[in-house]
Formats: structure tokens, sequence, C-alpha cells
């Protein structure tokens, strides 16, 4: 067990567990924001998406005592008022069904468009394909990515 | 009100707690609120008060109406469309409305289950009279007060109406002398023609919710002094647990306790659903979902063989020779097959297979329970609450009302959560380690458990005359637990003379519903196979199917179809014209019932580095009335892309007992990348009572995907997963 500080969505938090827990798992339960959410744990999926210093990375993955010095920012960090573009693209395209991977699908993508505002069809594809929808809403995910990119030029 | 109204259906019994007196504002409420309707609408503003008009509503002082959601939500988004249909009878403005997840609760609401798509058509007359009888208490209690006729009254938008008198009141105003009122014996429900609400596009009530990462699944359930607990389960189908060392495990910082459970104990009477696998378990119970994980790898555990362990390559042998050589059951047979196979021009036969899959809902299994003396408090993603609550006060000898069941929404379902044995397991480990535990499966125990989709196998055969016309048509089909034939569906009734027969394989792997069952393979083999007697024939594949179901239309053959066949052939001829197709048309296409539902598709696809990628797909849905455009339209795409993943992609394979793929990095799920890029449905108008929609899209879409296959590379793909392994000439 080791004291670790943590800059999560801005503030300064301080845990005390095992440097070798996932950063997932610390967000979840020792930090009670639960929109990251778990789903494979080897960083296959997706469902786990965090910003590491506006980098989309698989908290699942990442052990907590390796991310002390960065910045995290989880779903509930995105934005204050749940109105980032792609927030707001995703409730415009009614994307979610059973709504468990859209977590993980918006922060990949604002990352995406955080480093490249205006990707076209391949590039928006290349970059999502890391996270699993089980419920199919592929098509809707695109699309919201792109008018997300239109809200943001 | 008088106690002797309450024994009326329990979809209009009034709640106990109401009384005809008000409810105080909850504060609860204010954290349940629809925040895209707030969105919408940023006047809206919590009551003072409320008024509980019965068990779905809630009236407040200023005219904001709560509408429980009765059924449990997979995704399949009822949780918008259910209250959708009361909102309509009531005649309340949607953007006024906030939308609450009900409890399991048996006294008032029927068939709180998730399944066989079946929450809007059995739910649709029941949610429709809830709105209009509590819209009858409204305006009874308006004229009561004003002195007038209720045949004077007119409601619009939440508000009474006297437009004689020119006065109005609003719901809220009324609430709480309505609630008084005695319940009428009829109600009269809107004309169809009259709705505002059914049939309009309304966003998912929980989508802001999503969109933000706030808590709503099972997995994110916390409580105060709450455990986590992980389970170990025989690593192979055919063993149990023998022995247990968990001296090491206990020791380990952070863990609470290691307790052995025993889910299925002789004399105990689970429900059906409720039962897995492997009932005997070791669970590690402990401070957080890691911890627990990890000490579970400290465990010393003996299994030993309780059942001979399977192979895949061994199955597939076993299978095929069950299919030679079995004795069937004849589920149906109609004229003389064999003596039409005995005089045919030509006969075109085929064998289709398919794998077993898991589910993989994205949300793995979790429950939360706490178990006391008194008590015991459940909440978790379950399809079968009511199933669950069954199973477990037979497991704990403890009274139905003495235990909780709150449904929380769920990442998925797929028929998975109809098989509560995680919400039994959940319940067991809080009674052995004596604390409110929370148990969480890792991917590889969901992946690794059972209840699959059951490994198929079936054969065709088709007879022609030398004109080219269907004379004899066979289908003989296997699979794990139980055949996938549904031998009345199309195209029996098509043709004079017609064999169903079932077999089943006994297997020790488990089985369960799967998205659309038996369905989910059958109407891929179908489909196929039609299209392949149709070029054996000749015909263009749409002509020749509609040829067929003229047959059905005019003269059916038998007396026990199915299905519709002027409603079937309507979507196959509607889906030719909307898709524009054409002579020789190189796209695939398909069409198939099931759960009440007809839906037709054109599917185009080329191949990409050697394996088949869908480009678009057109579909055309029959499902009656459609309640939500906007939620039925993604249910549509969705089974489209489900469907076409799993054919391409989907398989779990096994090696002594032991399943091959155990997590994302093996089993291959569909990617962003590899759906379609562009899904154009259209939803037939005929005004018929709503049915299935969750399931109907994906059985079809995995014909036409094979359809086009062949189209693009002159291969008739039968074997899925179709991509698997080798690469695909043009």
């Amino acid at each position: 067990m080791a004291t670790i500080q943590l800059t999560i969505n801005g503030n300064q938090r301080s845990v005390d567990v095992d440097p070798e827990m996932p950063l997932l798992w610390v967000i979840r339960d020792e930090l009670k924001l639960v929109g990251t959410k778990y789903g494979c744990g080897i960083g296959a999926c997706g469902a786990c998406t965090v910003h590491i210093d506006g980098i989309a990375m698989r908290s699942c993955s990442l052990p907590v005592g390796e991310v002390k010095n960065s910045a995290v920012t989880t779903i509930e960090g995105l934005s204050e008022n749940g109105d980032h573009p792609v927030q707001l693209a995703w409730l415009e395209h009614d994307v979610p069904q059973c709504g468990y991977c859209q977590a993980g699908q918006i922060m990949t993508a604002a990352s995406l468009l955080s480093n490249s505002p205006d990707p076209d069809d391949a590039e928006i594809s290349a970059s999502m394909n890391g996270n699993i929808c089980r419920c199919g809403t592929y098509t809707r995910i695109h699309a919201a990515v792109k008018t997300a990119a239109q809200k943001l030029s | 009100m008088a106690t002797n109204q309450t024994n009326r259906r329990s979809f209009l019994k009034l709640t106990a707690t109401t009384g005809g007196g008000l409810m105080l504002g909850f504060s609860y409420l204010t954290s349940c609120r629809n925040e895209q309707t707030a969105k919408a609408n940023p006047e809206l503003v919590m009551p003072e008060e409320w008024v509980s008009v019965n068990a779905f509503l809630k009236i407040g002082d200023n005219g904001v109406v709560t509408i429980m959601s009765p059924n449990p939500e997979i995704g399949q988004n009822v949780k918008t469309a259910m209250p959708m249909i009361v909102a309509e009878e009531l005649d309340v403005d949607w953007n006024n409305v906030v939308v609450e997840q009900a409890p399991l609760d048996t006294e008032n609401f029927e068939r709180q289950i998730a399944g066989g798509s079946q929450s809007i058509r059995h739910g649709w007359e029941p949610l429709r009279k809830t709105g209009a009888t509590a819209r009858h208490l409204l305006l009874a209690a308006a004229a009561q007060q004003w002195e007038v006729e209720m045949a004077d009254l007119r409601t619009e938008n939440g508000v009474v109406y006297h437009d004689g008198s020119d006065r109005s009141l609003g719901y809220g105003e009324l609430a709480s002398v309505a609630a008084t009122l005695p319940l009428p014996d009829e109600v009269t429900l809107k004309d169809p023609k009259d709705f505002r609400i059914i049939g309009n596009a309304k966003k998912n009530v929980d989508a802001k919710k999503i969109v933000t990462g706030q808590p709503l699944y099972g997995l994110d359930i916390q409580r105060e002094g709450m455990k986590y607990a992980s389970i170990l389960h025989p690593p192979v189908f055919g063993q149990s647990l023998k022995s247990v060392d968990d001296a090491e495990a206990k020791a380990l910082p952070g863990v609470h306790s290691v307790v052995v459970i025993d889910a299925a104990p002789e004399g105990v009477q689970l429900q059906w659903s409720d039962v897995n696998a492997f009932p005997k378990l070791v669970a590690v119970v402990g401070d957080n979902p890691w911890t627990v994980m990890q000490a579970r790898k400290a465990l010393k555990v003996e299994w030993e063989e309780s059942s001979p362990a399977e192979s895949t390559a061994d199955r597939r042998l076993a299978l095929e020779r069950q299919l030679d050589e079995g004795k069937a059951e004849v589920a149906r047979r109609d004229g003389d097959p064999e003596g039409a196979f005995a005089a045919a021009d030509r006969i075109v036969e085929r064998t289709f297979y398919a794998p077993f899959l898991p589910h993989n809902t994205m949300e793995p299994m979790n429950f939360f329970a706490h178990v006391t003396d008194e008590g015991a408090e459940l909440i978790g993603p379950i399809q079968t609450p009511e199933f669950l609550r069954k199973s477990v006060s037979a497991l704990l000898d403890m009274p139905e009302d003495k235990i909780s069941i709150d449904m929380t929404r769920m990442g998925g379902g797929f028929g998975r959560r109809l098989y509560g044995n995680f919400g039994v397991e959940a319940t067991l480990i809080s009674k052995a380690a004596g604390v409110p535990i929370k148990l969480v499966y890792t991917r590889e125990d969901d992946m690794t458990q059972g209840t699959y989709r059951p490994e198929y196998l079936v054969r065709y055969r088709a007879a022609l005359d030398s004109d080219g016309n269907l004379t004899a048509f066979h289908v003989r089909g296997t699979g794990a637990g139980g055949s996938p034939i549904f031998p009345n569906r199309y195209p029996a009734g098509t043709v004079d003379n017609y064999l169903a027969e079932n077999l089943s394989n006994e297997s020790n792997i488990s089985t369960g519903a799967w998205r659309a069952p038996q369905s989910n393979f059958i109407a891929g083999a179908e489909q196929a196979f039609l299209d392949e007697v149709a070029e054996a024939a000749g015909k263009d594949p749409i002509a020749f199917r509609l040829e067929l179901f003229d047959r059905a239309i005019n003269d059916p053959v038998g007396e026990d179809n199915d299905y519709d066949a002027e409603r079937y052939a309507n979507v196959l001829s509607e889906v030719r014209d909307k898709a524009g197709w054409s002579d020789g048309d190189q796209r695939g296409v398909a069409a198939y019932y099931c759960h009440n539902s007809y839906v037709a598709q054109v599917l185009e696809a080329e191949l990409v580095n050697g394996q088949p990628r869908v480009n678009e797909v057109h579909c055309v849905v029959d499902c009656g009335i459609v309640v939500n455009p906007e939620g039925a339209n993604n249910q549509i795409e969705g089974g489209i892309i489900d469907g076409i993943g799993h054919a391409l992609y989907g398989a779990v394979t096994f090696e002594n007992g032991r399943p091959q793929q155990q997590n994302f990095d093996s089993y291959r799920l569909i990617r962003h990348n590899e759906a379609p890029k562009a899904i154009h449905t259209h939803f037939v108008e005929n005004g018929i009572a709503p049915t299935g929609l969750g399931e109907p899209s994906l059985p079809p879409v995995i014909g036409a995907l094979a359809n086009a296959i062949y189209r693009i590379t002159g291969e008739r793909v039968s074997e899925q997963p179709f991509a698997a392994p080798r690469e695909l000439k043009g």
C-alpha cells in the first residue's frame, strides 16, 4: 500500500492503495467516479477509456502508481455541464442503446477531435476501432463524431 | 378510496400508500429527473407535492408527471417507449414527464420481464388503459368541481378544459381529488390517428446520464459497508469443485473471507432460469474488485470430473453423425415428401453450421445482495426479477415479501440476464460472509460460464421439377439442447410436400436464450438455402420467394402456418422497391418473421483483404405501430450490426471442455470499421398493434450476408463464422 496523489478532473485527490491497482478500480471504488466502466480488464474493449494528459488511455491496464504525475480526466470531468461537443452530438444522434460502452466511446472521440479536429471517415474508424459496442451503435457513433467535429470547427 | 376497488386488473390498482392523500415530494426525484427533458425544457421545475394516482403515475402539483417504466431496461429502450404509451393516453406534454424505473412489484405490475421482444406488445393495451384511466379520473375530478358533465370536458397537454364556460384546470390541481375517485369500469382509448406522442421520435430518457457517466448500472451500485466478491468456477465443462485451500488467499490484505457456496442444493426448487452449469463455487470477499480478483489467484483448488469433457472437433463429428443417422422427431409432415424427392428433376442440398456463442454483454454479470435474518435486499441487472426472487426465496427459506429487487439499467442483455444465477450467487455469498456484497464477474468468468447460444447443425433439401417449381422441402436439424427448427414457419405452407425433423444433442456445455433464440441461426440458414434453390430454379431470389408466398396467400398448405403471408410478402416487395433491386442484382436478400414482426433486407458487401465487408443495408420492417421511431431505428440498426458481426466473427470453441476464447483478445466482436456505412430502415405503416422490435432484424441479416458473399465470390458460405480463417476471392 502507498499513498498516491492524483489529479482527477482538475482536483487533487489522495488515495491509499496498492500502486499496482489499475487506475480503473481506483477511479471507481476509491474515488467513487463510476462513469468509467470495466469491460475486459486487458485493454481490449475500450469501456474504461480515460484521458491521461489529454490522450485516450485504457485505465483497466494502467497501474495507478504510473499515473501519479499526470492529469486524469474521466467522463465526469469531460465538461462541467455535460455539454462537450461530443456529448451534445451523442444526444443529437440518440446514440446509446444499453449505453454501457458509451463513456469510453465518448472519451476516445473527444481525444481524437482534440488532436485532429476534422478527421475523415478512415481516421474516425481507425480511432474508434478499439472501442467495442455490443449493441451495434457504430453507425450512430460515426455520425455523431462527424457532427461533433462540425460543432468544434 | 374503497378497498374493494383494488381487485381489478393489477395495472389499474391504486397503491396502498395513496389513500387519497397527498404524498410529499420525494427528494430523490430530483436525482431521478429526466435530464434530457429538463434540457429540452429548462423551465421544468420539480413540484412541491406529488399525488400518487396509481402504481404507474405520480402527478405533481405543478403538472409535472412521473411515469414508472415497469419492465427491465437492457438497451431496448422500453424505458422511453413504455412511458410514452402511458403519456399518450393520459394526454400530457412529454416535456413535462419524468421517467423512473419501477422496482419488482408483482402486486402492481404484470410481466416485468425483458425477453422475447414482448414488452411493448404485451404492455400496449394495459399501458394505454393505465393512462386513459388516470385521464378519466382527472376529468371526473374536474366535472365534480365544476358540477358539469364529463362529456362536456376535454383534455390537452395536461389541462382539462370546459369550453362551455371557458374554464380550465391543470392535472396538478386536480390530482389530489382524482386519486380519491372510484375507478371507471371502462375507458375510451384514443383513435391512433389522434396520437401525438406515439409515432414521434423521442430521445432516450437516460441519454444525458449515460453521456455524462452518472451511476445507472448494477456495476455502479455502491453501499456503505459493501464488500466485493469474485467467484471461481471450474475451468472445464464437466468438472465440479472437489476441494479448496484458502489459507493463502485469506491472509492477503483487503480480503474479508473466502466462502464456498452451492447455488443448487438438493431439495431446493430453483426457477428454471437460475440453474447454471457450475452451481458450486468458491468466492473471495474483500474490499474492492481488484483485490478479490487478485486474491482468487492465491486459492488452491482441486476440481473433479463430473461428466466427460467435450471438444469442438468431436462434437462436430457427433452432430454430423446424428444428422446422418439419428432417429428424429417428425415436427411436421405435409403430403408425400419422400415420393416427391424420388420424382424430382433436381435436388438441392446443403448443410449449415453455427458455433456456440457467449452473450458478451459489455457490462459483465454482477449483483448486489444484502442478506440478513430479517430480509434480503437485491439490486442489479436482471431480465427476470420475478423468477430470481422465487429462487432466492426457496434458497433462503424466506417469504418473498421479505425480498426486494431493484432493477438497474443493464449494460446489455441479449438473453443472458434472463438467467439469474449471478443474483442467486450474490445472495448466497452475502449470507455466508455475513456482509452486504457485490458480486462482479471478470470478463473471463462471464465468457466461460456457459449459457451460450447453442451450437447448431441443420440440413436442407429441396426438390425441383423440370419447370423449376419447388415440389418438396425437407429440413432436419440438431443442436446442443434442442433443434433450431420452427416447423411451421415459412416455407412451410408454401409447398405440398414438406418434412421438418428435430433432433437434439446432449451436452454438458450449458446453453440458453441468445438474442432471437433459434431464429438467430435458422433464419440465416433457411434464407441462404432458398437463395440457392432459387438459383437452381433459374429464378430471381425475390421473385422466387414471392411465388412461394403467393401459394401461401391463395392456397396455403396445412393449417398451422405461423405467419401472415401477405405481411411477409409485403416487406419483401417493399424492400425490393426501396433498394432499387434489379435483375442479376449483386446484393444479398433475405426476409424473416419472428417475435411477431416481419423484416426484409437487401445487403451490399465487398471483399476487403479477402474478407467480406458490408457497406449498405436496406431494411423494411413490419412491426405494426412504431411507438418511438428514434429508438426503433436504433434497435433495427443494432440488430443488423450485431447479426453481421456474429455471423462473420463469433465463435467459442472447446478443447477438452475448456473454452478456448476467454476475453476480447481471442474472441472477436465486430468493430467500428467493420460495421455497415449506411443502414436505411423503413417501417410499414398499417396501424396494427405493435409487435417485437429488439430481435427481428438480427436473424435475416445473416442470410442476406451469406447471399451477398455468394454474389461477390461465387462461394456459398454455410459455416459460421463466415470470415474465418481463409481469404475469399472475388
